[in-house]
């Protein structure tokens, strides 16, 4: 179909004018900031956004200047408006910027987060410098922090989210060492996908940790193991057991798996699965962010249901000529 | 759907059974949609209804005549869209007139104020939705149940318009490529009927060089009953566990063993396949074969492979086309995509739809005539144009006909079956994942019946029915109501739920009535020990 046979579906919108950077751009109205940085080619770091979540605005790293605000603005929420100004390499972005990945950095473990590495370079961000990482805190502690009681900051090193990982169930872990509490699991798993509402936000201030109710292990949850929450996961804190089998194992090799979309042979929805094999097994299972019937959702058959296909063995099929 | 103002699950648990389809409802609902569901059990989707209309099972062409004649008795019918686009209207009017509210509340169960506001939203809403599964067409009447529900579509006129419409919810990918396909005994592939209409018939028989018989196959139900009579002697069986899928398990497996020639296709060794005289080994169709499958919105996607089979099994089409060449004919090993461009040539509600295609814009819906055709989302816009298109849209006349099997003193509750979100059908494939949520089969009833009978949860019973006796464990299940019992066909190897289910059919679809039948519930005394009993214990 060409061009000038296209129809469009709604009623064409205005556009709006703004300065990025000293550049004139053009949008439609409604977008945000970062959508038009981006269509200028001009790209921001993001941790907490997601084009299908709504944005929660938590992790500041996607802030830009903009002319007469007082303080910074989150790129990822803020829509445009005619002539604004805005600034997105200012050296007081950079410096919040390399404020909020010097904080991240030093108290939480993002070795599974990616880019993050080119970005502490690019920031000069020196998460050392709040000393060495205090130890990981026993099973279960981070869980039972009683409100609103803070013991004195420690002088010598710095503090840490690190905890060991929780296995309690056969499809997926939570290492919670590597939660930058970006949200994206909470609202997957709330209004904007599953409606499940198993876990939330638990605690205030450096206690804050993503929890299932009274902390419950998640197979006593309402968690229903759609794996929705694994899939939107920026840091590697939620995983498939299948991968962090795999990574324990020291046999996870990403560059040699192949991704092959076809469709879920359970019901008549149409999900696309986005089968990432590995030595001709399957290892994981996604859905595109952008598909139309999904948006990169699933339920437990689709993300986990496979498994059937690699238990038949080849003795099971014995040559019969 | 998310577009929609008013949604009926009618027989349809999505929020379990159609997990991502329940997000697109759940988008309508919290933008200020009314969610309604229809089903006897209050399952994890009527949870989120503003109304949950509990109708005792099988009562559902009583509700639906009852709502059309409240909404014909308010004026809310749509009377310019019937006399433009429907016939028959007068004679359904005069059936729906004696289902009054009082007849429909003493049949159903529902309230009749709630049946009153269920028919007043649907009718007053802009756009509405009515969506059903096999809660519609698990039963002897699932065609006359169907219609039903298109009469309510055409009273109100919520079909062929963006965001109105009559969705059935299919079970799996495929059920709807398996008819666009052909795989149905009285169709070729784009429904075609090659008996009724001689130039389809001579095209296919051009295409490919035979003469075609002009009758139809015999479906499920009539193949079974030719294995009774001797008619049927020999089957080829093609990913499919008749032995434990259909209904009366015992008559089924004893008709599977006296055929002469049972041949079973599949990538497990199935219940089905250990009754078979050849066993052909098949590759996964969704991810070890390439090919295309449709959904329940008719969007044709491509499925793709992504593994090599196993061992020495097969793609199903090589399967196929060795066992042609076994009889003498010779197709050259077609690929797919080969065999996709012969259905195009033959079937103009596909033919615009070429793999590339395919591949660039994910899917097309059908119909979709050349290769400049957008697809179309919804059907039956035909009813809208002025005049409309076609012949105009048929009201039937249908009567509500409650289950075959009675309760009575000796099978007080009534059985129904379905299914869990972490499994599917037989649990053939879902048994090879570990899921948190599996807790076995069990037997659920309501507390009201638990309490009666003395049971508590876990408590071993013995559940019997005219046909068949198992053992199950108690699960009080605060969902059901008093009177209705409810198990699933997951773990028919451990619980043989369908030992217990009445093989009575509808003759216009084939569908057995695995929605409801009568049983008898006793607590299992600690010394008899809990096992599975498949003969049938009373010789009715």
């Amino acid at each position: 179909m060409s061009a000038d046979q296209l129809v469009p579906l709604q009623a064409s919108r205005r556009t709006v004018e703004l300065t990025i950077d000293g550049d004139p751009v053009r949008v439609p109205e409604g977008t945000t900031i970062l959508d038009a940085c981006r269509s200028k080619g001009t790209d921001i770091p993001t941790l907490c956004y997601l084009k299908t979540l709504h944005p929660v605005n938590v992790c500041r790293v996607c802030v830009v200047e903009v002319e007469g605000s007082r303080v910074l603005v989150p790129s990822c929420s803020r829509a445009v408006e005619p002539a604004m100004v805005v600034t997105t390499g200012s050296d007081r972005v950079r410096h919040s910027r390399k404020m909020v990945l010097e904080f991240l950095a030093s108290s939480v473990d993002l070795s599974a987060t990616p880019d993050v590495e080119a970005w502490l370079t690019s920031y000069a961000a020196r998460p050392e410098r709040y000393g060495p990482a205090a130890p990981p805190v026993a099973a279960g502690e981070r869980d039972s922090l009683p409100t609103g009681h803070h013991p004195p900051p420690s002088t010598t090193h710095a503090a840490t989210v690190g905890q060991p990982v929780k296995v309690d169930n056969e499809l997926y872990v939570r290492d919670y060492g590597k939660c930058i509490l970006c949200y994206k699991c909470v609202e997957a798993c709330g209004t904007d996908f599953q409606n499940t509402f198993a876990i939330a936000v638990a605690g205030r201030g450096f206690d804050a940790r993503i929890s299932t109710e009274f902390a419950v292990e998640l197979p006593k949850s309402a968690c229903v193991y759609c794996g929705n929450c694994i899939a939107v996961c920026p840091t590697g804190a939620l995983m498939f057991k299948s991968e962090f089998d795999h990574r324990q194992a020291g046999t996870w090799k990403e560059a040699e798996q192949t991704v092959t979309a076809t469709i879920c042979p359970y019901c008549g929805v149409g999900c696309t699965l986005e089968l990432h094999v590995q030595d001709n097994e399957i290892v994981k299972v996604s859905s595109p962010l952008d598909h139309e019937v999904t948006s990169g959702n699933l339920c437990i058959k689709g993300r986990f249901g496979w498994r059937y296909v690699q238990n038949r063995k080849a003795a099971d099929n014995p040559r019969t000529s | 759907m998310e577009e929609t103002d008013a949604i009926f699950l009618w027989g349809a648990n999505a929020r379990d059974n159609h997990p991502i389809f329940f997000h697109h409802v759940l988008k309508g609902v919290h933008r200020g949609a009314k969610l309604f569901v229809v089903d006897p059990r209050r399952t994890s989707s009527a949870q989120w209804a503003d109304d949950w209309l509990g109708l005792n099972v099988g009562s559902d062409i009583a509700l639906a005549n009852a709502m059309a004649r409240e909404i014909i008795h308010a004026g809310l019918a749509n009377e310019a869209f019937i006399k433009r686009a429907t016939i028959g209207f007068e004679a359904y009017r005069a059936c729906v007139e004696h289902y009054t509210l009082d007849y429909a509340e003493r049949e159903t169960g529902v309230p009749a104020d709630v049946i009153r506001r269920a028919a007043f939203t649907y009718a007053r809403a802009d756009r509405a939705v009515i969506c059903w599964t096999l809660g519609i067409t698990e039963h002897h009447n699932a065609v006359d149940n169907v219609l039903a529900l298109i009469n309510l579509g055409l009273l109100t006129g919520h079909v062929g318009r963006y965001g109105s419409g009559l969705n059935p919810l299919r079970g799996q990918n495929n059920v709807q490529g398996g008819g666009d396909m052909g795989a149905i005994p009285n169709r070729l592939a784009g429904f075609q009927d090659w008996t009724k209409d001689v130039a389809v018939r001579e095209k296919f028989e051009k295409a490919w060089g035979v003469p075609l018989k002009p009758e139809y196959g015999m479906n499920l139900t009539q193949m079974f009953d030719g294995m009774e009579t001797g008619a049927l002697r020999s089957l080829y069986v093609i990913g499919e566990n008749p032995a434990q899928s259909e209904a009366d398990q015992n008559r089924t497996e004893h008709l599977l063993g006296g055929l002469d020639h049972l041949v079973v296709q599949d990538i497990f060794l199935t219940q089905t396949a250990e009754l078979a005289h050849v066993v052909l080994p098949a590759s996964s169709s969704w991810c070890e074969t390439e090919g295309t499958v449709t959904n329940s919105e008719r969007r044709v996607q491509r499925v793709r492979k992504a593994l090599d089979p196993p061992g020495n099994a097969r793609d199903d089409m090589w399967i196929i086309g060795q066992i042609a060449k076994r009889l003498g004919v010779d197709w050259h090993d077609p690929s797919a995509k080969d065999v996709w461009n012969e259905v195009r040539s033959l079937a103009p509600m596909v033919a615009g739809m070429s793999y590339e295609r395919l591949e660039k814009e994910g899917g097309l819906h059908w119909p979709c005539y050349d290769e400049q055709h957008p697809g179309e989302e919804f059907l039956h816009s035909r009813l809208w144009k002025d005049p409309i298109e076609g012949s105009p849209a048929p009201f039937s006349v249908v009567e509500h006909d409650p289950p075959v099997e009675r309760t009575d003193r000796e099978y007080p509750l009534v059985l129904t079956t379905g299914r869990r979100l972490d499994s599917f059908n037989t649990g053939v494939q879902t048994g090879g994942y570990t899921s948190p949520l599996r807790k076995g089969e069990s037997l659920d009833i309501s507390p009201e019946d638990a309490t009666r009978l003395g049971l508590m949860e876990g408590d071993p019973v013995r559940v019997t029915s005219r046909r068949g006796s198992l053992v199950a464990p108690t699960h009080i299940d605060p969902s059901l109501r008093a009177g209705l019992v409810f198990m699933t066909l997951h773990f028919q190897d451990k619980v043989k739920t369908n030992v217990l289910t009445i093989d009575v059919s509808d003759p216009k679809s084939g569908t057995a009535e695995f929605k409801a039948c009568a049983v008898r519930v006793d607590p299992v005394r600690a010394h008899h020990g809990a096992g599975v009993v498949t003969h049938s214990p009373d010789a009715t």
